[in-house]
């Protein structure tokens, strides 16, 4: 490229250079190192003053989700305070820095969502990278007498909850439209495990697979073009693709046995999990169709259920042995990272948190872990039994 | 591209340089309006705030089924052959052979039945790979029944992976109840 400087990056040269030596010494630039080492990394120590009740709760549910620890003010890297009192208003000292890094008030909506913007707001100003507490998930909740239940979409937090469905049949593997207001879930509403379609706006659904056997586990390519999932009907359950709409149907796999596909960020690849030469592993395949090629996860044996990362540097799965835990492997390959007990993660937007579901005698919770500090919380409880998450992103 | 970056961080620092002087000397609080009613959700909805439920469904009929639609199911004249397999297995055990004769020799007596082969699983694996095995087992049945004479053209399978234990219990002895094949026959209804 041509070297050209225009004249509005020549005034903000100058500008920078002006502020950059003509104020020596007001500000130290101390430069932490970062460290984020998977399952590993110390939470960021902060003090938390002047809030009460439900706001209170957000701000601590949501930043220790993200990485934050709650200590006393004299201990913090940065001091949080404010009020709660009719509407949110808050700031964030820079304790170390000596400096005000955020100072906001918020009105409209309702105290629980100004105090997820302001959350949202404080992870920004801390550790410049876009936090998850305004984002949604879809989930299953399900009755553990009946075995039916419904398609639930809610904050990440688990509160705000609302039923999609109100069929009260088996439903299974919500999956997001990236981007946008619309789901697809596996119902057996009509008597088999067909693969719906629902717009959240209108409400408007369809049957995009309804062969038959197994239609399940529908998972959309990142420009949302295009749904991976799971049919059995040429005799064996194996990764299909076809259009958002249910044409142009292809089949990718021919193994004896796949489940959950996911996608890769820049949409070439769909992991899944399959079994090759009696051993349960993880592959991938070219999602418009080529020769499979499985990606080992050493140590972590019998993976199911892997979450391809949306910055594309992870994959997420359930690693079996007499319980289940949570793993996490670099997509290239490499050494899994073991983080905590749990299985079917989903990746936050932001790449930094999962939600994944917590068993204990027969019912799922869902739960919500930080993969750097291992700080996890349960979301909020709507059924007997919730599993499936699936972030929206 | 390079000089594109570096337009961006000096527009950056700029900002942040400024930003900072004017909340160091008068500390303005900014203040963020947000939309939406006190109950509203979170997310650029509809009116009212509210996700549209899902209502009739459109599209994608099912081939299969429709050869099976307007069947009565009797649970009760199969039930005794239920097939059991062993953990995490979709092969028909030896020993569970003269039930899936049992099964081909009912469907061998009337022509005009139909056969509904349903996979469950224990509750140990993950659900999906849960609703994959049990459909393995289902498939594995039918074959099974293929091969000693059976039309699979009758034949349906449907998985319902761990959501419907027969036995609700956590343990091995109710697990080996719960990884199983059941079957269900098929009659035509009456007057049709």
């Amino acid at each position: 490229m041509k070297k050209h400087y225009s004249p509005l990056l020549k005034i903000c040269l100058a500008i920078f250079l002006f502020a950059a030596t003509g104020a020596p010494g007001q500000n130290e630039i101390t430069i932490r190192p970062e460290l984020t080492v998977l399952g590993s990394t110390k939470p960021i120590p902060v003090s938390l003053d002047g809030f009460s009740g439900e706001v209170a709760d957000v701000l601590k549910f949501d930043l220790y989700v993200q990485g934050f620890s709650f200590v006393a003010p004299d201990a913090a890297q940065y001091q949080i305070s404010g009020t709660a009192a009719g509407s949110v208003q808050g700031r964030v000292v820079d304790r170390i820095a000596k400096s005000t890094i955020l100072s906001h008030s918020y009105t409209g909506a309702s105290l629980r969502r100004q105090a997820h913007t302001f959350a949202d707001d404080i992870v920004q100003a801390i550790t410049h990278k876009k936090g998850i507490a305004q984002t949604q998930i879809a989930f299953k909740a399900q009755s553990t007498s009946t075995g039916n239940g419904e398609i639930y979409v809610a904050d990440f937090d688990g509160h705000n909850a609302q039923s999609i469905t109100h069929d009260d049949t088996i439903v299974a593997a919500p999956a997001w439209v990236p981007g946008r207001l619309a789901v697809y879930y596996t119902s057996y509403k009509r008597g088999n495990p067909d693969i719906f379609y629902h717009n959240l706006g209108t409400g408007q659904r369809r049957v995009i697979a309804g062969y038959s056997g197994l239609n399940t586990s529908a998972a959309v390519s990142p420009d949302g073009s295009k749904v991976a999932m799971i049919l059995s009907r040429s005799g064996s359950p194996n990764v299909w693709v076809c259009n958002a709409d249910g044409t142009d149907l292809k089949r990718l796999t021919t193994s004896s046995e796949d489940s959950s596909p996911c996608w890769s960020p820049d949409g070439q690849w769909i992991c899944f999990a399959t079994k090759i030469a009696e051993r349960r592993v993880l592959a991938k395949v070219p999602a418009g169709g080529g020769a499979m090629q499985p990606i080992p996860t050493p140590g972590a044996p019998n993976p199911t259920e892997p979450d391809w990362s949306p910055d594309g540097k992870w994959i997420a799965f359930t690693s079996q042995t007499a319980e289940f835990d949570i793993c996490v492997v670099p997509a290239s390959g490499g050494a899994p990272t073991v983080l905590v007990a749990g299985e079917d993660p989903s990746w936050s937007p932001n790449s930094r948190t999962l939600i994944f579901t917590r068993r204990s005698v027969g019912r799922y919770t869902l739960s919500v872990l930080d993969v750097f500090t291992k700080q996890v919380k349960d979301v909020a409880r709507i059924s007997s039994s919730d599993s499936q998450p699936a972030w929206a992103r | 591209m390079k000089m594109m970056k570096l337009t961006y961080l000096l527009a950056f620092a700029l900002t942040i340089t400024l930003a900072d002087t004017g909340c160091r000397n008068h500390r303005p609080v900014k203040v963020t309006q947000i939309p939406g009613s006190p109950s509203g959700q979170v997310g650029e909805l509809g009116p009212g705030g509210t996700m549209a439920q899902g209502g009739q469904i459109g599209g994608g009929s099912t081939a299969n089924l429709e050869d099976f639609e307007g069947m009565g199911a009797d649970r009760a004249a199969l039930a005794s052959y239920t097939v059991h397999f062993a953990y995490d297995s979709a092969v028909v055990k030896k020993s569970e052979k003269a039930n899936v004769q049992s099964v081909a020799d009912a469907l061998g007596r009337d022509a005009s039945t139909k056969l509904l082969i349903e996979g469950h699983c224990d509750e140990r694996g993950t659900e999906e790979y849960n609703r994959s095995l049990g459909e393995r087992r289902a498939l594995a049945l039918r074959q099974a029944l293929a091969k000693i004479g059976v039309d699979p053209s009758r034949i349906r399978t449907i998985s319902y992976g761990k959501d419907k234990p027969a036995d609700p219990g956590h343990d091995e002895s109710a697990w080996s109840k719960n990884r199983r094949g059941e079957f269900v026959l098929l009659h035509p209804k009456s007057g049709s």
